[in-house]
């Protein structure tokens, strides 16, 4: 290997486990019942749905337009009948609902036309948004829409593209397999992304514990002769996976919170997301399957591609989970989430399900007092102090908590992972950071108020300034007319007198009939006659998704989504 | 603790606790113990017990009163750490009220008074010693001489009266009179402190090796108080004592590996240890040469102690991502 690898401070070891699902191939699964997919699957804004009860679909067709540029496209994951557009519970912790399009599969699993993009003649919008109608979302867990940060003809040149192929979980080896069994459509889609993005180097940077990964793509890309490609072994330690750590070692480049890796020159991609792009440009396939791991308390752990929105209890019941079961993870066990229920489906996010006994994940033994031994400061891999984050999150001292980086926090859970005292330092960090959110949205709802209330005052006092002018000018209008027509009243001659006040009757008729026209017309915009059936649709589906994100918002804070 | 019972990630841990850690360095100080042992007889083994039972006792009684499970916290270790720690830093033949009345305030008031585990301000046994040696100089100063004979020395620790005759000066005790007398400390304690310390550097050894503690708080320490004290000696060998003669006597040792690194009241930052134990280092030579009592390692982790918190303030790493920029609490 001839480059230099650098490393990143912290990180743990734990056990990897990942032999209990990285055998065997990549199996399909049988078309489940019926298929929930979320419409709102990614980080942006929710899209709407555009499909209803009763439509029929093919597999790939649109049924959640992306609401904005921040947002992506849902399509249908197999041929059938939409039954609902309904609230459905999510694959997330909260469980909390959200609108889902219900299809009932017809069996055909017939894909609509596809759509494939020409690269050499598509401009970089098309490009963009060519990604953006193929749902095409981070797949490494993030779920963040690719077509933003794929940006063709940027002024700062990107100097190295990292492609994520690390996968530093435990237990989740759906990545691993993918770069097993499919290396070729993972090198053409990393191929189609240097076209686009035309970075100085790429990087593919894989655990040095996947070594039939790292052979299998070291021939994909020998095979294509292709040697803008290198792929990196890096040093097994967990989170070496996540997007900042992997740009560390392969770079060297460390990208502060909150800023872009573009202005450092580096963009980071998933393996996945890199053969969702080979599937949207090559062959005009939408996103709507993606390679899930289901391992922990089953009987053959193993990898399955799945269709969005199939029920999570049947791709488990492939693996046939013991008869312990308690739960389900999404995610592997260092930072995955508890799911509400079995019958939530995989989403595009769903890298795993891990499925947990009482046995295999025991609860935690009881929580004791911090003693500052400091094993969570050295197994930080953002170099944070996480028991002093601890001491303010506890103490409610939230403005020390932010001075100490708090939101520098990845949530990796290794300080949590090696503390001696058990203490679930992940939770607290969660629980600052929400609180922190919820009071600055306080805030800003106040100075709202604040706002319009001093606007009011002030346009009450333009107001009543306006008024007061006006009555002036208005007096002194009226003076002005009394004087001329004592004038008029003045002259010898009447006759001019009978003349103006016609003219005058006449004016006032013009003017009421024009009142009344203007009146009618008000009332006619404000009537649903006046408005198209489509017009009238979009304002109903945006009265739907603002009950649904009310509902979503009211206990949850969902703060920079 | 946070109101929701933890069913979040991660959901798995490292097989590590609190009770893991203070075996360990119970362990480590087993090398030092052996040593004494075999300079200065069984007699520590009996102020080990005691200080021990005391500790137990204590622990037991405070958390029963502050409504605390007992078993969960008293099988921590963490009063025995404290109880070994007394019994190492007070005289082998001191009479047993001596040890027991340190240990009960080193729990009750030390520790369970500030809120126990982990939220004491200062290092309970260094607080025993101190209160101890104020109150009660002469009791605490009555070191034995290498060898003895252990029946003397259990008569001394469970007698009415003070056994005289095989008392002897501490080296430390034996440099202030020197200051003094002119004459020359006497050799044969110093190499038994010699050895006792060697000991407990082993143990230090093995708990940097098991990282329970870093190197930057015993290297600081021991290379400060040797700098400063061969400065001095180079400069008036008449006056001040030698470097080896500083590192290897009384509590220098003890303190470099299982005294300042004690983390709830120490310095927990990198850039902090180097600085926390520099000071203690400076105060202990300072004390010890200039100050009323023989050794100094007790107040000078005390007056440090209460400065940890400033100096780890003031000297926070920097993030992830902001290297080189500003960082810490410092707005």
């Amino acid at each position: 290997m001839l480059n230099k690898l650098f490393s990143f401070n912290g990180g743990v070891t734990p056990a990897y486990e990942k032999t209990r699902s990285a055998e065997g191939p990549i199996l399909p699964v049988p078309l489940p019942a019926e298929l929930v997919i979320p419409l709102h699957q990614h980080v942006g804004g929710p899209p709407r749905p555009v499909v209803q009860a009763g439509d029929r679909v093919t597999k790939g067709q649109r049924i959640g337009k992306a609401d904005g540029n921040a947002s992506a496209t849902v399509h249908a994951s197999t041929s059938g009948l939409v039954s609902a557009v309904e609230m459905r519970r999510m694959p997330h912790s909260s469980g909390l609902s959200a609108l889902s399009v219900i299809i009932k599969p017809d069996g055909l699993d017939a894909w609509g036309t596809a759509k494939p993009l020409d690269l050499h003649t598509a401009s970089p919008t098309e490009i963009r948004d060519h990604l953006m109608q193929m749902g095409v979302v981070g797949l490494g867990g993030a779920v963040f829409p690719t077509h933003l940060k794929i940006v063709p003809g940027q002024p700062k040149a990107l100097e190295t593209l990292v492609i994520n192929g690390a996968e530093c979980e435990p237990f989740i080896t759906c990545d691993d397999l993918l770069m097993r069994q499919r290396a070729d459509t993972v090198i053409a889609g990393v191929a189609l992304m240097c076209q686009i993005m035309k970075p100085d180097r790429t990087l593919i940077g894989i655990e040095d514990n996947k070594p039939e990964a790292i052979r299998a793509m070291q021939q994909a890309i020998e095979a294509q002769h292709d040697k803008r490609l290198e792929v990196v072994s890096v040093p097994t330690r967990y989170p070496a996976g996540g997007a900042k750590q992997l740009i560390r070692v392969l770079t060297g480049i460390e990208v502060p919170h909150g800023e872009r890796s573009t202005d450092y020159g580096v963009q980071c991609f998933n393996v996945g997301t890199a053969v969702a792009v080979h599937d949207a440009i090559k062959l005009g396939r939408p996103l709507v399957s993606r390679i899930v791991t289901v391992s922990g308390n089953v009987r053959r752990g193993g990898n399955y591609d799945v269709l969005i929105g199939t029920p999570m209890r049947d791709v488990v019941a492939l693996s046939e989970a013991h008869a312990d079961t308690n739960r389900y993870i999404m995610g592997g066990p260092m930072m995955g989430v508890v799911m509400p229920g079995m019958e939530v489906p995989v989403v595009k996010a769903t890298n795993c399900i891990l499925v947990g006994s009482p046995k295999m994940f025991p609860p935690p033994p009881p929580e004791m007092p911090c003693i500052r031994c400091g094993e969570c400061a050295i197994a930080c891999p953002a170099d944070l102090q996480p028991f002093e984050l601890y001491w303010f999150s506890r103490a409610k001292i939230f403005g020390k908590a932010q001075e100490y980086h708090l939101f520098d926090c990845i949530e990796c859970g290794c300080c949590a992972y090696v503390c001696p005292s058990h203490i679930p330092l992940v939770d607290y960090y969660r629980f600052a950071k929400s609180e922190i959110w919820a009071r600055e949205h306080e805030k800003e709802a106040a100075d709202h108020a604040r706002e319009r209330y001093e606007f009011r005052q002030y346009r009450e006092e333009r107001e009543k300034e306006e008024k007061a002018a006006r009555l002036a000018a208005k007096t002194a209008a009226g003076r002005e007319k009394a004087t001329a027509a004592l004038a008029v009243a003045e002259q010898p001659d009447g006759s001019n007198n009978t003349a103006e006040k016609d003219a005058k009757k006449a004016l006032i008729a013009a003017a009421l009939a024009r009142a009344k026209q203007q009146q009618e017309q008000a009332a006619a915009i404000n009537t649903a006659a006046a408005l198209s059936a489509e017009q009238q649709a979009e304002i109903a589906a945006i009265e739907a998704r603002r009950a649904e994100i009310r509902e979503v918002a009211k206990p949850h804070l969902p703060p920079d989504n | 603790m946070l109101a929701t019972k933890s069913n979040n990630s991660p959901f798995v841990l490292k097989p590590a606790s609190v009770r893991s850690v203070m075996v360990r360095v119970l362990l480590a100080l087993i090398p030092g113990v052996v040593a004494y042992v075999w300079l200065f007889g069984p007699a520590i083994l009996v102020q080990i017990a005691l200080a021990s039972l005391t500790a137990l006792a204590a622990e037991a009684i405070a958390l029963h009163l502050r409504r605390k499970p007992v078993w969960l916290f008293i099988s921590d270790g963490s009063a025995l750490v404290t109880a070994w720690l007394i019994a190492l830093s007070f005289p082998p033949i001191a009479p047993w009220w001596l040890v027991v009345l340190g240990t009960l305030f080193a729990i009750v008031v030390a520790k369970h008074l500030y809120g126990g585990l982990g939220q004491n301000p200062f290092n309970p046994a260094m607080v025993a010693f101190a209160l101890m040696i104020v109150a009660y100089p002469l009791a605490m100063s009555q070191w034995p001489a290498p060898g003895g004979d252990f029946s003397q020395h259990l008569n001394a620790i469970f007698g009415h009266r003070q056994v005289d005759a095989m008392t002897m000066a501490t080296p430390l005790d034996a440099l202030r009179t020197a200051l003094h007398s002119g004459a020359t400390p006497a050799a044969d304690s110093t190499n038994a402190w010699l050895w006792i310390s060697l000991g407990y550097a082993l143990g230090g050894l093995y708990l940097l090796q098991q990282r329970l503690i870093t190197w930057h708080l015993p290297v600081a320490f021991l290379a400060t108080l040797g700098l400063i004290a061969s400065i001095a000696c180079y400069a008036d060998p008449v006056r001040f004592g030698s470097p080896v003669f500083h590192l290897f006597s009384g509590g220098a040792v003890l303190g470099a590996f299982f005294i300042i690194t004690d983390p709830v009241s120490g310095c927990t930052t990198p850039r902090g240890k180097l600085i926390f134990a520099t000071l203690a280092a400076l105060l202990v030579w300072i004390i010890r040469t200039f100050g009323a009592y023989p050794d100094g390692v007790a107040f000078a982790v005390l007056l440090m102690n209460i400065a940890a918190p400033l100096i780890d303030m003031y000297t926070q790493p920097p993030v992830f991502g902001h290297k080189g920029k500003r960082t810490g609490g410092l707005s």
